[in-house]
């Protein structure tokens, strides 16, 4: 017997899925380069976020059209994938659809049948995809940070998705037997009369299909590293590690909290040597300039994205021309990062400093003075992104280590320094309303 | 409509030996601000209708470090917030309640951390609280039929997820209740939250307020509802800026069922 093309098949699965898992291993690294950030608080509600944003899909139905899409998209890969298994068995031990020879007729009929209609719904959903994208051109997916790379990611994710959809079916329509069977090929029998009834140029097709089906469910998903498509994946850490306190609290900063206690305290010596404790601490820096200064969890957050543009679609800033995006954001802050990995591969383990940072070099502070907070990004997102979070933490590095706020903010808060109001008041009129 | 305000202050109940079962935080905007003054003054007027146990902090009161904070500025922020926590406690307080919802969001979210619990409420909350328990009895009023749209303030709606309280309030007057398009979770920003309301806007095609005075416009109203001071300020320019000052007037919800009451 021939074991060539088993073999053949193992080397390509594992290459596969080894290089997959390299990638992964990568990701984690890049993501473990935030800073630590304690999330384990009322798991129960974590649990309900996962459950109902990322698997029961609950903010991408606000936007009915594409919501409907999606899911249809969404429902066929994870039930399509299921047939993978059976590829992988007949793959590795040279077997012929397994799953029909030990399952009953019916029952694998069945199962084929629903993976051929879910598959062509997933192909109509995915031209429809990218009819939205080319020819439509709906404006969220125009912006000017969609040009190049983010627009070309876009359409190849759904060409791959139409290709694989399609040798999906031929593989059927072209395997004689199961043709023959007649239980199952519900979309596929439609197809069977285009390739003629020669044997063994069906054969051959078939396992042109086969091969070429399995082969490319590999490089698919080693392409999502590279991918904004990652979202199939994070999407689920990223919607259990999401905000549950109201959007309107922002974290209080503990090392300011130290300090602005040590100054009130009327019995504090300000000469006294820094507690035990406090010495192996590095000398806090304020805020994010680069990537490594934000939470794991906005790096999490940025690997998640997958650049659909909901979140600038609502912005106010946004919407009326400021240069202001907060899908750039999370863009910027995982381009940022990929490229201080490469950074860290390419010097031995260790960051070798390149001049370069997330403040300047892609996020500018006019954008991050545009943002009025309003948390309509944050609502926005379908799998509970907060861009948000990095805009404040950059204009806090901003005003607290460059002292670089726009001169009315300056302004401001020296008011608010010297007189306890935005404006110049003196306190001493704050009852005044009441007799004017 | 003259008749005098009664705004007792913390010291002179403590003084006094009285405690006041909730405390009315004024907030800058509400202090030294022309058109926010006369929503602070609707609200006392409806606090002296209810009979209702109040006092303020008066020239103890000060910022509340929200501005700082959104402005990158967490030291200053939270000196304001420790000094404020301070007087509060000290002063024993249990209960809050604001006209401000960046006060609101801070008082109720950022506080607690820092040592300085409370019940917090937006006055919307605390009026439909007082209409709930009939201390404030809402007759017939001269906004019966008017169309009112009601603009969400983020930090009151978004941030912390309120939205029902002022459209409770604003339906006791039996007026046309409105919404915009971009209303509740999806309502667009007025434009001065974040510190906006200190600067200028960055370069764009518009500014944000005029945005959101077209949304308010497309509803067709009588009057644009809010309940802050900064959209007040916002949505004001806003129609002035579209010549529509002389026939829609923005009123924050205070003031619509204070002078419902003719209070």
């Amino acid at each position: 017997m021939n074991y060539l093309p088993n073999i053949l098949f193992a080397i390509i699965l594992i290459a596969g899925i080894g290089f997959f898992a390299k990638n992964i291993q990568k990701l984690f690294r890049n993501i473990k380069l935030g800073k630590d950030k304690e999330i384990n608080d009322n798991k129960p509600q974590r649990w309900k976020n996962m459950a109902m944003i990322a698997l029961g899909q609950s903010k991408m139905v606000k936007r009915p059209v594409s919501g409907f899409f999606h899911i249809i998209v969404y429902v066929g890969f994870v039930i399509i994938n299921i047939e993978v298994l059976e590829i992988i068995i007949d793959g590795l031990f040279g077997t012929h659809r397994i799953g029909h020879q030990i399952l009953p007729e019916s029952v694998y009929g069945f199962l084929i049948g629903t993976f051929e209609i879910l598959a062509t719904l997933v192909f109509i959903a995915v031209v429809i995809f990218w009819i939205r994208r080319n020819v439509i051109k709906l404006k969220r997916f125009m912006s000017a940070e969609m040009k190049g790379w983010p627009k070309n990611d876009g359409n190849f994710i759904l060409y791959f998705e139409m290709v694989l959809m399609t040798l999906f079916l031929v593989m059927n329509a072209t395997d004689s037997s199961f043709q023959a069977a007649n239980s199952g090929n519900i979309i596929s029998q439609f197809i069977s009369p285009l390739f003629g009834d020669n044997l063994e140029t069906l054969h051959i097709i078939e396992r042109a299909a086969w091969w070429l089906h399995i082969t490319g469910i590999l490089v698919f998903l080693n392409y999502l590293y590279y991918s904004k498509h990652l979202h199939i994946l994070l999407a689920f850490p990223n919607t259990y590690f999401g905000k549950l306190t109201p959007k309107g609290q922002f974290p209080n900063n503990d090392v300011v909290t130290k300090e602005v206690m040590l100054m009130m305290d009327p019995d504090a010596d300000p000469y006294a040597a820094p507690a035990e404790t406090d010495t192996e601490e590095v000398p806090a820096k304020f805020g994010a300039s680069d990537v490594q200064d934000l939470s794991w969890l906005n790096l999490l957050n940025a690997y998640s994205c997958t650049e659909c543009g909901r979140c600038t679609s609502e912005c106010p800033a946004n919407l009326t021309g400021k240069k202001l995006s907060p899908r750039k954001i999370m863009m910027d802050t995982r381009d940022r990062l990929e490229e201080v990995g490469k950074n860290i591969d390419a010097n031995k383990g260790v960051f070798v400093d390149d001049g370069k940072q997330l403040l300047n070099d892609y996020i500018t502070p006019e954008e991050l003075w545009a943002c009025t907070s309003c948390n309509a990004c944050v609502e926005a997102c379908p799998i509970s992104i907060d861009p948000l979070n990095i805009i404040m933490e950059m204009r806090s590095y901003l005003v607290m280590e460059e002292s670089a706020a726009p001169m009315e903010l300056n302004n401001m808060m020296t008011n608010i320094e010297n007189n306890g109001a935005p404006w110049p008041y003196n306190q001493m009129d704050r009852l005044n309303w009441k007799d004017e | 409509m003259s008749e005098q305000l009664i705004v007792p202050t913390m010291a002179e109940m403590m003084a006094e030996g009285k405690t006041p079962d909730i405390l009315f935080w004024v907030g800058s905007a509400g202090s030294y601000d022309d058109r926010a003054k006369k929503i602070t003054k609707a609200f006392v007027k409806i606090l002296n209708k209810a009979n209702v146990n109040f006092a303020v902090l008066g020239t103890e009161e000060s910022a509340t470090g929200d501005l700082a904070k959104r402005s990158g500025n967490e030291f200053l922020f939270q000196m304001q917030a420790i000094m404020n926590i301070e007087v509060l406690n000290g002063y024993e307080v249990k209960k809050i309640v604001t006209c401000d919802p960046h006060s609101f969001n801070c008082l109720k979210n950022e506080y607690p951390g820092l040592g300085g619990k409370y019940e917090v409420l937006h006055h919307t909350q605390f009026i439909k609280e007082l209409i709930n328990t009939k201390q404030l009895e809402i007759k017939d009023s001269d906004y019966k039929g008017k169309r009112i749209t009601f603009h969400d303030p983020c930090y009151l709606g978004r941030a912390n997820s309120e939205y029902e309280a002022p459209r409770d309030v604003l339906n006791t007057l039996n007026a046309t209740l409105l919404e915009m398009k971009r209303s509740k979770s999806t309502a667009l920003c007025c434009g001065a939250g974040g510190a906006q309301m200190f600067k200028e806007p960055e370069k764009g095609d518009k500014d944000i307020n005029e945005l959101r005075t077209e949304d308010a416009l497309k509803t067709n109203p009588d009057i644009i509802a809010t309940g802050c001071p900064y959209c007040m300020t916002m949505m004001s320019d806003g129609v002035k800026v579209k010549e529509k000052e002389n026939e829609i007037k923005v009123m924050d919800v205070a003031e619509l069922i204070a002078s419902s009451q003719n209070l």
